[in-house]
């Protein structure tokens, strides 16, 4: 066996790739899951995301260096600022109250000359026709992939494909989840759903969406359009960047949509059409995927300028170079944890996260206690990179929950000695490696609005102590409960010990520990946790009718403005009465008031004061367990250059660079094979059997005399 | 013959159809199709209107087995229990609930589950015949108890550990092979040869001590005491006579799981990275996809009824005296 | 101390109550008892036995589950403690409360990962710490090995003790039974000569004496095998694993055991229709895939405890029922062929000569049945729970793998090979975990693999003659 696999692989015996030339700068990933969606109107998750970005292009995108987060132009001329009008249509100034606000407009202008991907959609026949539009059953007969098209086309972008895509959010197949968002936002998106309902036939038959006139969206000529919206909502520019605006062209639905293709899988959900700087070119989601550079590719340059140290890290050694860098990105699918990480340690990843089960072999802590490279890592020449995310790790109070929920005096204590009692900072280390900050409030870091050092910290749980923030002690939690009426975890009239549920998604052998752990947190003031572990569904079901007492979950930033985490607690976003994300059924009348006025002010001092303000109430009512926002630690291989960690911007494979020729080497070194316990165990094997050799022979002599 | 195997096909209809209505009422006791509906549009931002929509467009929000709304047949016909079941008796296992086409994922994943499976039957099946038959002829010796030991602890030993084990040792320790992954053509073996290895070796307890009884149960038989007396080899006797004899309980009784090798394995394969119709099932499981899963079912239960009419045939071919009727 | 009834320990008391019953009876039956004693003849059989008593031994205990009182409630007799508590646990205290911060290899004295340690002066500096139950009676760390070795020694001697406690009892109950001399019993014992295989018994009682001395004398200074992730120690986790693994390999059979008489026997004795009904239901079953259809039960039941969580008012009661119900769903996919064999002997003993006389008499299917089928396949019901029970044990790991096995907060085998996969990436590696659940695994499954062959080849005549 040995031989043969000798015989087949060039370089060392474990390389789980085939062959390829070290001139082409191939980058090595993996994926766990296989994205659902790769159509841009229903695509929302990370892990989509990571293949899309790279291959649409909305109109902005953030800056790859800056922070804090900034937009900058993609497709379009200049970033798109809105103007806005009252009800009689005079325009106003760009600070006009919420109230005044009749009707947004965004009027943006994109490049020209910006050219497709090849694509068997925009394939022409001799007579200018389309070859492919017109499929019958025989020509499918012999295509089982996008790839068995022989012949491909481009075209140039124009404003009209965004104006399309903004139609494609409310087409009753393609289940846009931001459609019902949109529909508050954009002007006549509702009736344009109604109405492209009604006139959509069977299941496969291509509904025109050119054809409908609509208010929210139009091409005012070939390189500019605009979007309406119905009233003032500065967020709506960080929805531009998303791929939910990107454009897509008639031709893809035209295409896609013909009979047979959907039995064949072919679909702009697998086989995505884009301008971005890559394309997909294999998508095997039960093996691997690979994006390969576009041709048709207009080239945009590296950035010349970015964040103080951005120059001495080598960051901007590629400035003004055309992107992108790498000709291929190579993505195996991993379902396991253990094997990917093995490989990124044999070189066969150039980047990888950290398993919390190998966080001793990757990181020590230095007696400031800084994250470091073990040497074992650094001999290897692995980088690493921190940044906490923009995300928040939380434990939620149903607030209509008799026992923990409510705005009574007796609650809020209640709550607010549990938010004590539950040591994040050891949870962190425990179970995060101390890859975590806890939370002060729910804005995460590097999201304006939130502060810190001392003014920063919570002070219904936190006291100021020698520069940083210390967590009071049991004691004072104890008192609090007690003053809420339950000395001891018990209530004080019937002496019954207080018994709170935990609703958790059970997921899988590291959560038992979690879980216990949990529980011992509550036990410190004598109160019983029940913890109910149930799949993602019930725990949905049970948050949607608020029948949970106390949940764990998170939230991960849409972009980077606090209305995205402050409206999580916005009264008319209850998740009972309004099916909102508003999940514990926070309602504060005042933090409500506060919000609308927050929501649509731009950044500055003002905007900070009313954020503090609510920032106090919401940690009086203590409506959630602040919980922690968790840091993502990211190693890579000295040969992966252009690293940064960017949590809004997705489209980051076209500033990253591979040295090749480097990799070859190490993988080389790192991965000859071993072996002489084969041999070994063949020569015990050997010996064993010779007893049996033994008795066989005088086997033989016995019946032979 | 045919008449026979005819029968036992149709006999297949009313189990199929049993099969069918158990593993459709666990599924809509658990799911329902608003919690399936949920499940795949995401947990951000999403409606009701959203979920209607979802559930109509894969025929979902009809009623499961009885629908009063319509009339005559329609009442039964016009319901997700009958659109679903009709469809798998054709073979026709429709669209997942992501929107891809079973049959042709199954199609496609059918093949590496196979690149594992048979070659772990084919080679095990012979390792385990020779072994089991060179102890058959040590048997009564120290080197007989001592083999039927160690497959007995061989036996004792849980599979995880087997495959734990040897991923550790062989792919982490040595660097013999890739940890894991999946490629097609040749390249494909240095991915198979671990899951492979830890496949027969796995299974060799058990089947070398089952066929060990099945030689020595041959050996005392009346014709071997006759072929010894007639001076014949020890070795002829065990090959001649015995192997032959012994391979036809050996063979018939492993043709049952012939068909099933097309499923695949669900734990070496999720262990593995092997994207064959073990981990489909798996991944299906864990979604919830039901569409996938009864699809599964179906094929599982087809290929294990087709797997005992070919125990019956093989029966009557390697001993005429047999007759189907 | 308020006693509490789980479903499963009381499933589990009537299991161990019918079987006693079951043998009273059969020792008086020749015909039933016979195989039996040829069973009790297998010197490696009868070792297999003492293990799997001790096995059960500790099931048993862990299986008397009680509300402990608490503390400062003495004056009030209905203070006591939701959470349940064992007589195992008990037993065994010292283990269940030393854990530690987080993992730790076996005998160690010092944890697995570097901390920062305030040194006094209040500088810090990154070491690894002192464990806070393991070797603190040291005063000096490098005492640590000649410590380990007297506490064990002085485990092997205990043990030795016991087993001479062990010999002496059994030397003179066969004097006694023999009415021979005392001297005559002693030597036939040591040289092996009896017929119940004393000598192979009394070594495999002095091996596990050794090896409990040890665990006393030792457990409580030192984490014998390690701590897990969250500090608990793995030696605990084990030992509490062997009721789950147990009672999965038990109870299986035993709460499908009515389905199964039931219909195989009906099946069996009144043929025509009846049969055909049975055959259909039991063929339709077998012909899914047991995996699918376990995932699926599993599912189900997810949802039924999400549904009435409120009946579950602790976690002890949901675990256990969620045992029970995988118990249930394992007994769906391995009823059908013990079913398939009570439906066949029950065909042969319709012809038999006694009931074909009964029936002649005119007695009621019902009294034939009860009084003379039931008792002659009984010794089929017992011979498949000792067959299916390895496989049972083993497939629990599998099922725990996909999760769709026991509860997450129970202790299992599975559990702790599912927890120890992710730990073998680390580097150091922590293999303890894993370590600790093959052992505690392979040797129950080998014992009741051993015992089984022993049964088997009592049971079965023709495989008695290919010997």
């Amino acid at each position: 066996m040995c031989v043969t696999l000798i015989g087949c692989s060039d370089g060392p015996l474990n390389n789980p790739y085939a062959a390829s030339s070290s001139s082409e700068a191939v980058f090595y990933d993996s994926f766990r899951e296989r994205p659902k969606h790769l159509d841009p109107v229903s695509s929302y998750s990370e892990n989509e995301a990571r293949f899309n970005s790279q291959i649409y292009e909305p109109v902005v995108q953030y800056h790859y260096l800056k922070r804090p987060y900034e937009l900058t132009p993609l497709t379009a001329v200049a970033l798109p600022e809105p103007t806005y009008f009252d009800p009689s249509g005079q325009q106003l100034a760009a600070d006009a109250a919420q109230e005044d606000v009749q009707e947004t407009v965004y009027r943006i202008q994109i490049q020209p000359g910006i050219m497709y991907q090849p694509h068997p959609a925009f394939a022409r026949n001799e007579n200018n026709g389309f070859q492919y539009h017109t499929l019958t059953a025989a020509d499918l007969e012999h295509r089982a992939t996008l790839a068995d098209f022989e012949l491909t086309g481009s075209r140039e972008l124009v404003a009209e494909d965004y104006v399309y895509q903004i139609k494609r959010l409310v087409h009753p197949h393609l289940h846009s989840p931001i459609a019902g968002l949109m529909g508050k936002y954009i002007k006549g998106l509702p009736e344009l759903s109604t109405r492209v309902a009604a006139d959509e036939h069977a299941n496969d038959s291509f509904v025109d969406l050119r054809a409908y006139d609509f208010a929210g969206a139009k091409a005012v000529d070939r390189y500019t359009y605009e979007i309406r919206l119905t009233q003032k909502y500065p967020q709506f520019r960080y929805w531009l960047a998303m791929p939910f605006f990107a454009p897509v062209p008639w031709e893809a639905d035209a295409f896609y949509n013909q009979p047979g293709m959907k039995a064949r899988n072919i679909s702009l959900d697998w086989y995505p059409i884009g301008t971005g700087p890559y394309m997909l070119a294999e998508n095997n989601p039960n093996r691997r995927m690979v994006l390969v550079k576009n041709p048709n590719f207009r080239g945009e340059l590296y950035p010349t300028t970015g964040a103080a140290d951005d120059a001495s890290n080598g960051l901007l050694a590629s400035a003004d170079q055309r992107m992108p860098f790498i000709d291929v990105a190579h993505y195996s699918l991993e379902k396991e944890a253990i094997p990917g990480w093995t490989k990124f340690l044999q070189g066969y990843y150039d980047a990888s996260s950290i398993l919390s089960d190998s966080f001793d072999q990757a990181i020590q802590f230095n007696p400031q206690g800084e994250a470091q490279l073990t040497n074992v890592m650094r001999e290897k020449g692995i980088n690493l990179v921190t940044a906490v995310t923009t995300s928040i790790s939380y434990l939620g109070f149903n607030m209509v929950d008799n026992v923990v929920g409510g705005d009574t005096e007796r609650a809020r204590k209640l709550r607010r000695a549990i938010s004590i009692a539950i040591d994040y900072e050891e949870l962190i280390s425990i179970f995060a490696n101390g890859r975590g900050v806890p939370a002060q409030g729910p804005i995460p870091p590097g999201i304006f609005g939130q502060i810190g050092g001392p003014e920063g910290i919570n002070p219904y749980v936190y006291e100021w102590r020698d520069g940083h923030p210390v967590r009071k002690s049991v004691a004072a939690a104890r008192e609090l409960l007690s003053e809420a009426g339950y000395p001891d975890g018990r209530d004080a009239e019937s002496g019954e010990q207080l018994t709170l549920y935990f609703e958790t998604v059970s997921s899988g052998p590291g959560s038992k520990a979690m879980l216990n752990w949990y529980r011992k947190q509550f036990d410190k003031l004598g109160i019983q946790l029940v913890i109910r572990a149930t799949d993602y569904n019930r725990f949905q079901e049970k948050i949607r009718k608020g029948s949970a007492q106390i949940f764990g979950w998170g939230w991960n930033a849409d972009y980077p403005d606090p209305e995205n985490f402050l409206f999580l607690l916005y009264g008319p976003n209850a998740k009972v009465a309004s099916q909102g994300e508003n999940a514990v059924n926070y309602q504060n009348p005042r933090f409500d008031e506060l919000f609308v006025r927050m929501r649509s002010m731009s950044d500055g001092s003002e905007r900070q004061e009313l954020i503090n303000d609510m920032t106090e109430i919401l940690r009086r009512d203590s409506p959630w367990v602040w919980g922690f926002h968790p840091t993502g630690y990211t190693l890579y291989h000295d040969w992966y250059g252009n690293v940064k960690p960017n949590l809004m911007a997705r489209n980051t494979l076209k500033y990253k660079t591979i040295d090749a020729q480097l990799r070859e080497r190490k993988r080389g070194q790192w991965n000859d094979a071993v072996v002489w316990p084969v041999a070994a165990l063949f020569v015990v094997l050997l010996i064993s059997a010779l007893p049996a050799w033994r008795t066989y022979v005088a086997r033989q002599r016995a019946a032979a005399r | 013959m045919i008449a026979y195997i005819i029968r036992r096909l149709a006999y297949a209809v009313p189990i199929l159809l049993g099969v069918n209505v158990i593993t459709f009422v666990l599924f809509f006791v658990v799911n329902s199709p608003d919690d399936m509906a949920r499940l795949h549009l995401g947990n951000k931002h999403v409606t009701a209107t959203a979920i209607e929509k979802w559930k109509s467009e894969r025929g979902y929000d009809k009623p499961l087995l009885f629908n009063e709304a319509q009339s005559s047949s329609e009442r039964f016909t016009d319901t997700i229990f009958y659109r679903n079941t009709v469809k798998l008796f054709l073979f026709d296992f429709g669209q997942s609930d992501s929107g891809r086409d079973i049959g042709y994922d199954i199609s496609q994943r059918m093949w590496p589950s196979l690149a594992i499976t048979l070659p772990v039957f084919v080679l095990g099946l012979l390792l385990t015949i020779t072994i089991a038959l060179a102890i058959a002829f040590f048997r009564g010796t120290y080197i007989d108890s001592w083999a039927v030991v160690i497959c007995v602890a061989m036996m004792s030993i849980s599979g995880l550990f087997y495959i734990i084990g040897g991923q550790f040792l062989i792919g982490k320790m040595l660097r013999l092979v890739p940890i894991s992954g999946y490629d097609v053509g040749f390249s494909a073996i240095k991915f198979l040869a671990l899951p492979v290895l830890i496949g027969v070796i796995g299974g060799l307890g058990h089947g070398t001590r089952w066929y060990r009884t099945i030689f020595l149960e041959e050996i005392n038989r009346d014709y071997v005491r006759t072929a010894r007396a007639k001076g014949l080899s020890e070795k002829m006797v065990l090959y001649g006579h015995v192997l032959r004899n012994a391979l036809i309980p050996i063979l018939t009784g492993v043709v049952v799981v012939l068909p099933s090798l097309f499923l695949g394995s669900l734990i070496t394969e999720a262990f593995f990275g092997i994207p064959g119709l073990g981990s489909y099932t798996i991944e299906a499981i864990q979604s919830q996809d039901f569409a996938i899963v009864r699809a599964m079912v179906f094929l599982g239960s087809v290929l294990y009824i087709i797997g005992l009419v070919l125990t019956d045939i093989s029966y009557t071919m390697v001993d005429p005296r047999v007759r189907l009727n | 101390m308020q006693i509490v009834f789980l479903t499963t320990d009381v499933l589990f008391f009537v299991l161990l109550t019918s079987i006693s019953v079951y043998a009273i009876y059969a020792s008086r039956r020749e015909h039933l008892a016979a195989p039996w004693r040829q069973v009790s003849r297998r010197p490696l059989g009868m070792s297999a036995a003492v293990v799997l008593s001790a096995f059960l031994l500790v099931a048993v205990l862990d299986s008397c589950h009680f509300h402990p009182r608490l503390d400062g409630a003495e004056n009030s007799d209905t203070r006591h403690s939701g959470e349940i508590s064992s007589v195992l646990e008990l037993l065994i205290a010292p283990l269940k409360n030393n854990f530690e911060k987080t993992y730790s290899a076996p005998f160690a004295i010092y944890a697995y990962a570097k901390e920062t340690i305030e040194v006094e002066g209040g500088a810090t500096r990154r070491d690894y710490p002192r464990l806070r139950h393991a070797g603190v009676h040291l005063r000096d760390p490098l005492e640590r090995r000649s410590d380990i070795m007297q506490r064990s020694l002085g485990g092997v001697v205990l043990g030795l003790g016991a087993t001479l406690a062990v010999v002496l009892v059994i030397v003179t109950l066969r004097a006694r039974s023999t009415a021979g001399p005392w001297s005559e019993s002693l030597s036939a014992v040591v040289s092996g000569r009896t017929e119940v295989p004393w000598r192979a018994i009394v070594l495999t009682v002095m091996l596990l004496a050794m090896a409990v001395g040890f665990c006393v004398r030792v457990g409580p200074y030192y984490h014998i095998m390690g701590t897990d992730k969250v500090g608990t120690d793995v030696l605990y986790q084990a030992i509490k694993s062997i009721r789950t693994g147990l009672l999965i390999g038990t109870l299986t059979t035993l709460v499908m055991l009515p389905f199964a008489i039931v219909l195989g026997i009906a099946a069996g004795y009144f043929r025509g229709w009846v049969d055909d009904v049975i055959q259909y239901i039991y063929t339709t079953l077998s012909s899914i895939p047991g995996v699918l259809l376990i995932a699926a039960s599993a599912l189900m039941l997810e949802v039924y405890m999400a549904r009435h969580g409120e009946d579950f008012a602790n976690l002890a009661a949901r675990a256990d029922l969620r045992l029970l119900a995988l118990c249930m769903i394992l007994g769906v996919t391995t009823w059908t062929g013990l079913c398939r064999y009570l439906r066949g002997e029950a065909l042969k003993l319709r012809e038999a000569d006694f009931i074909v006389a009964a029936r002649a008499f005119g007695v009621a299917h019902w009294v034939i049945v009860v009084r003379h089928i039931v008792p002659n396949i009984m010794h089929i019901v017992m011979i498949s729970i000792v067959l299916d029970f390895s496989g049972l044990v083993l497939a629990e790991a599998a099922l725990t793998y996909i999760d769709i096995g026991v509860d997450p907060s129970m202790e299992s085998w599975g559990n702790m090979i599912n927890s120890a996969r992710l730990e073998l990436a680390r580097e150091p590696v922590v293999w303890w975990s894993l370590c600790a659940a093959f052992l505690f695994m392979f040797i129950l499954v080998l014992a009741a693999n051993v015992f089984a062959d022993a049964v088997r080849d009592a049971f079965d005549p023709r495989l008695r003659e290919a010997r």
